[in-house]
């Protein structure tokens, strides 16, 4: 008899509900990218809608992780496991804030012609979706080669934002007439650079579940 | 470097932390124990330095040892003919067992057991017991004993209007602290105590555990206990025994939080055991 079978289960359970918020953020993330480039109004609008179900989750997960703490009483790698998980879930429900954003600057611009293509914006948007991935394989995994990757892709965001808020600023002193979709576009720099910090932390988590002590990966 | 008054303060207490655990002194070092039953051991060279006025729990599965362990640091197992000993157990720089008083060491290392076990006395007489075998007749200095002792217990505001009913009419929990008390009463430096509380229901668990706690600012305790959350809650240091070793010894925080060795992980989660 395997001991604690039923108390690995849950913990199983757990990180399916981790995995599947995570599924929910990148889906955020990738439809109001896609919304924001195609100007597509009809899927901002359903990505707005869309992120109840994802605090939901982060609630479920919340409510899960302190049942198992009263009935379990975890030590050890199960309590930091149970830890991150609150810990994580938390950060995930603020990506796909970070996406519900992306929609809104995507409807605030509206059918203006798009100035995307000054920007690393789309770059930034791919590095955060694969340091997600990354960050989620690596707490559930127990990888800790790939929570320090997460930190060099953190390092790599930084230098597009940088990048991509240079070259806007310059373009907005030559058109103030574009004002209006270059500042959304400033929001939706800073929103994914934001993104890549949140997802930053949850490396540290799976950093501390994996070595027991705090990193700074940011 | 300039550091702010916040930062400073922090150093400061930090410092300070690390001179209190220096200040500790050692109160019982053992050296290569080794303990056999006939031909079978039960410890195979046991060695730990037990600090004064700490809580020290002895954490592992049935039959690792631990309690075994525990009796060794007052000879109870001399009482058992087929034991044969060797190592060291060194108490304030007494070999205690070059010595042959055995009695003074008993004094010195109290005891408490599983189940109380309370003479068929009234409470006075219980507490009182050990301070008249020690020849101690007048009265108001054993009054003064008794009381002191079932303060330092936490029993008294209980007990003061019944001190001459029989102790036996407490409930368990009741009783295990009037156990302390007698304990107490001989002045010891040193208790031990063998699962002071898996017989007791959770309050009157909580109350001896809130109890030990506040005993080591007085005594050095080092309790076996199968209650890992329990070993958690009262103990400074915590000794995980397997198969008569000690795998791993450490603060107590350090071996709930992130143990070194996958044994005590595997057994401190539940994994086994």
């Amino acid at each position: 008899m395997v001991v604690r079978e039923n108390f690995e289960n849950s913990l199983q359970e757990l990180q399916t509900k981790m995995t599947e918020m995570g599924e929910l953020a990148i889906s955020s993330l990738e439809k109001a990218f896609t919304a924001f480039k195609t100007q597509d109004i009809e899927l901002a609008l359903r990505v707005i809608e869309e992120d109840n179900e994802i605090d939901d989750l982060e609630e479920e997960i919340n409510q899960f992780a302190i049942w198992l703490t009263v009935k379990e009483q975890p030590v050890a790698r199960d309590l930091r496991k149970i830890i991150g998980a609150i810990k994580i879930s938390s950060e995930i429900e603020r990506i796909a804030d970070f996406g519900v954003n992306i929609a809104k600057s995507a409807i605030k611009i509206g059918s203006e012609h798009s100035l995307i293509s000054l920007t690393q914006l789309e770059s930034m948007k791919d590095a955060c979706i694969n340091m997600l991935q990354k960050a989620l394989q690596s707490f559930i995994d127990e990888n800790i080669v790939l929570a320090k990757e997460v930190g060099d892709m953190d390092d790599v965001v930084d230098e597009y934002s940088n990048e991509t808020y240079k070259q806007l600023t310059t373009y907005l002193s030559e058109h103030p007439e574009e004002t209006n979709q270059l500042v959304q576009l400033l929001f939706i720099n800073r929103y994914l650079e934001r993104t890549a910090d949140h997802i930053t932390n949850i490396a540290e988590s799976a950093a501390y579940l994996i070595k027991g002590r705090r990193y700074d990966l940011n | 470097m300039n550091t702010t008054f916040v930062e400073r303060k922090q150093i400061t207490e930090e410092i300070t932390a690390d001179n209190t655990q220096l200040s500790k002194q050692t109160k019982i070092s053992v050296k290569d124990l080794n303990l056999f039953y006939g031909d079978k051991q039960a410890l195979y060279d046991v060695s730990i330095n037990i600090k004064e006025k700490e809580v020290t729990a002895l954490i592992g599965p049935s039959g690792c040892g631990k309690s075994t362990f525990l009796r060794t640091l007052n000879r109870m197992n001399d009482l058992i003919d087929s034991v044969k000993i060797n190592g060291e157990i060194i108490i304030d720089g007494d070999d205690i067992y070059r010595s042959n008083d055995v009695i003074k060491l008993r004094t010195k290392v109290g005891m408490v057991f599983q189940k109380p076990n309370l003479f068929p006395m009234s409470i006075y007489d219980n507490v009182a017991y050990g301070p008249r075998m020690q020849g101690i007749k007048n009265k108001s200095k054993l009054n003064k004993i008794v009381e002191e002792s079932l303060r330092g217990a936490a029993i008294w505001d209980e007990v003061k209007d019944r001190l001459k009913s029989s102790a036996l009419g407490l409930s368990g929990g009741q009783q295990q602290r009037v156990c302390i008390a007698r304990a107490i009463a001989m002045k010891p430096d040193i208790i031990l105590m063998d699962e002071p509380t898996s017989a007791l229901d959770p309050i009157s668990t909580l109350k001896v555990e809130e109890l030990i706690t506040t005993m080591k600012n007085d005594y050095t305790i080092v309790i076996v206990t199968h209650n890992m959350q329990q070993a958690a809650r009262v103990s400074d240091r915590t000794a995980f025994f397997l198969s008569g070793e000690i795998i791993e010894f450490d603060e107590t925080s350090k071996i709930f939080s992130m143990p070194n060795d996958q044994r005590t992980e595997d057994y401190v989660t539940g994994r086994f055991g």
